[in-house]
């Protein structure tokens, strides 16, 4: 495993393989390098989150995995595939939500199979299944706007899910909910990691979430990014949900985070 | 409003207006202006008339030409400019050109080119209609999320289909609006088509009614067109209210 040289003294335990390596990426825009020579592996079948100040380009790695963007150097790749675009072995959940107002529940949640052309009984079926899994039952028939901020990132994320990509992207998923939903749907999300058996990538500037809900924390340092270090944390990953904010190296591994950025933030 | 701690109905201000009308009319201050009821006589007694029906259907022929051809072609220029920034450099200034534009001295050219036909009718009411559907679809389309345009394509949509399942429908409110005021200006398209062009339809009665000095008549072919304008106008209103709700939410 080639990732930084601090992370080795956690790597205690047997890390999977690769489900998405990123190598050497870098991306300017016009003057501002946004990314330098970015290296970072993610474990397969686990939860990686992206944390780092403001302005560190986190955004703009994942969304060069997702094939939105392109990287002026290096290579991503997928299951051993190499990203040339947006591609069905990835989904991604934008920060705001970016639903279709004018569809249901149901179509949003569907969308994405939709564009791929499965037929309507069928993705409604795939659709229900997710949105019972996300907590909606009873709303399918609902519209966007007449559901809360924390419902509506739950139509999201069920249209990710529905499209059974090997590789969910998180783009600050929690960042425009509120306080109270945000912290069950941290809990819902180990839950969801357990079952679903994806990889997930979590785009987050909250130390205490990244921690909380992850198996690897690259922590990010910005102008140009880099990676900073890869926290695995060791002890609590197996305990349930409302133990883990207790657990001493959930508290160590958040000051330490915060001792590294503490300097970066203005 | 209320009055009185009475609802009453919307427009009621017109019941108003058609007694000062009246009043006016019967006063027999002018006689360009005659009784308001003497009119609606006149609308009664002309509606069905084979003169009257067939100026319904010319007029009805090139205003729906026109509005059609305006929507088919306004909205897709619309939406290709606002996604499209060569495009709209292109473009956009001849739309803000001719959006200002003193139309009606353009007639003449129209009539040297296409013919005194429906055809030049045709043209008149589509150039009086179609720049402010593409203005106002462009303007629907560049405000569309970026985000929504992302989640189209790390979905994998194609072009065609993120243009009819997304970019169209994220527009809409703008392009409704867009089509009504077009609607409305095309109404006016029609008419001055019609009395420079060749004489047809509702100008033509128009022209005819005024020259002979027919007042009522005259009026009630005017109250005719403007009872239409004003229908579809408000039907128009009433489509741009059900996807109100979700205009300010994209």
């Amino acid at each position: 495993m080639h990732q930084t040289n601090r992370s080795f003294d956690h790597l205690q335990e047997i890390v999977p393989p690769s489900a998405v390596s990123v190598r050497n990426v870098s991306k300017r825009y016009n003057d501002v390098e946004a990314l330098r020579d970015l290296s970072l592996e993610f474990p397969r079948g686990q939860l990686t989150s992206l944390l780092g100040p403001s302005g560190c380009g986190k955004t703009t790695l994942l969304k060069i995995i997702a094939g939105l963007i392109k990287a002026n150097s290096g290579d991503v790749e997928v299951n051993g595939v190499k990203v040339e675009g947006p591609g069905p072995d990835r989904a991604f959940v934008f920060q705001d939500f970016a639903l279709l107002p004018w569809a249901n529940v149901l179509r949003n949640v569907a969308f994405g199979l939709e564009l791929r052309g499965v037929a309507k009984s069928e993705r409604e079926a795939i659709a229900e299944k997710y949105i019972r899994n996300v907590g909606l039952t009873g709303f399918e028939r609902s519209y966007p706007h007449e559901l809360s901020g924390g419902m509506r990132q739950r139509v999201g994320l069920a249209r990710a899910l529905a499209v059974d990509a090997q590789v969910l992207l998180l783009d600050e998923p929690f960042s425009a909910v509120d306080e109270q939903n945000r912290r069950k749907f941290q809990e819902d999300m180990l839950a969801l990691v357990q079952n679903e058996k994806k990889t997930f990538i979590f785009v987050t500037h909250s130390i205490e979430e990244a921690v909380y809900v992850s198996d690897q924390i690259a922590v990010l340092l910005p102008r140009p990014s880099r990676v900073s270090e890869v926290i695995r944390p060791t002890s609590f990953r197996n305990k349930d949900a409302v133990n883990i904010r207790r657990d001493p190296e959930y508290l160590d591994i958040i000051d330490r985070i915060w001792a590294s950025l503490r300097n970066y933030v203005e | 409003m209320t009055v009185f701690g009475l609802r009453l109905p919307g427009m009621s201000s017109l019941i108003l207006w058609a007694l000062l009308w009246e009043v006016v009319g019967r006063s027999g201050l002018t006689f360009f202006i005659p009784p308001i009821s003497e009119v609606f006589l006149t609308l009664f007694g002309i509606i069905g008339t084979p003169a009257f029906t067939k100026a319904l259907t010319e007029t009805g022929y090139a205003f729906i030409g026109g509005v059609a051809a305006s929507i088919v072609i306004g909205i897709p220029v619309g939406i290709l400019i606002g996604k499209n920034r060569l495009l709209d450099e292109m473009i956009l200034p001849w739309v803000n050109i001719f959006l200002s534009a003193p139309l009606t001295a353009l007639v003449p050219v129209l009539m040297v080119l296409f013919g005194f036909g429906m055809t030049s009718i045709v043209i008149t009411t589509t150039l009086f209609a179609i720049w402010i559907i593409i203005l106002n679809t462009r303007a629907g389309v560049m405000q569309i999320n970026r985000s929504m345009v992302e989640m189209a394509r790390s979905f994998g949509a194609k072009p065609l289909e993120a243009f009819f399942k997304i970019y169209f429908w994220a527009a809409l409110p703008e392009i409704l609006g867009g089509v009504r005021i077009g609607v409305i200006r095309a109404v006016k398209g029609v008419i001055i088509g019609q009395l420079l062009i060749s004489i047809v339809g509702f100008g033509a009665l128009f022209e005819l009614y005024s020259s002979n000095f027919l007042m009522s008549h005259f009026w009630a072919v005017l109250i005719v067109l403007f009872g239409m304008a004003f229908s579809i106008s408000e039907f128009l209103a009433y489509l741009e209210r059900r996807v109100a709700y979700y205009a300010a939410k994209r």
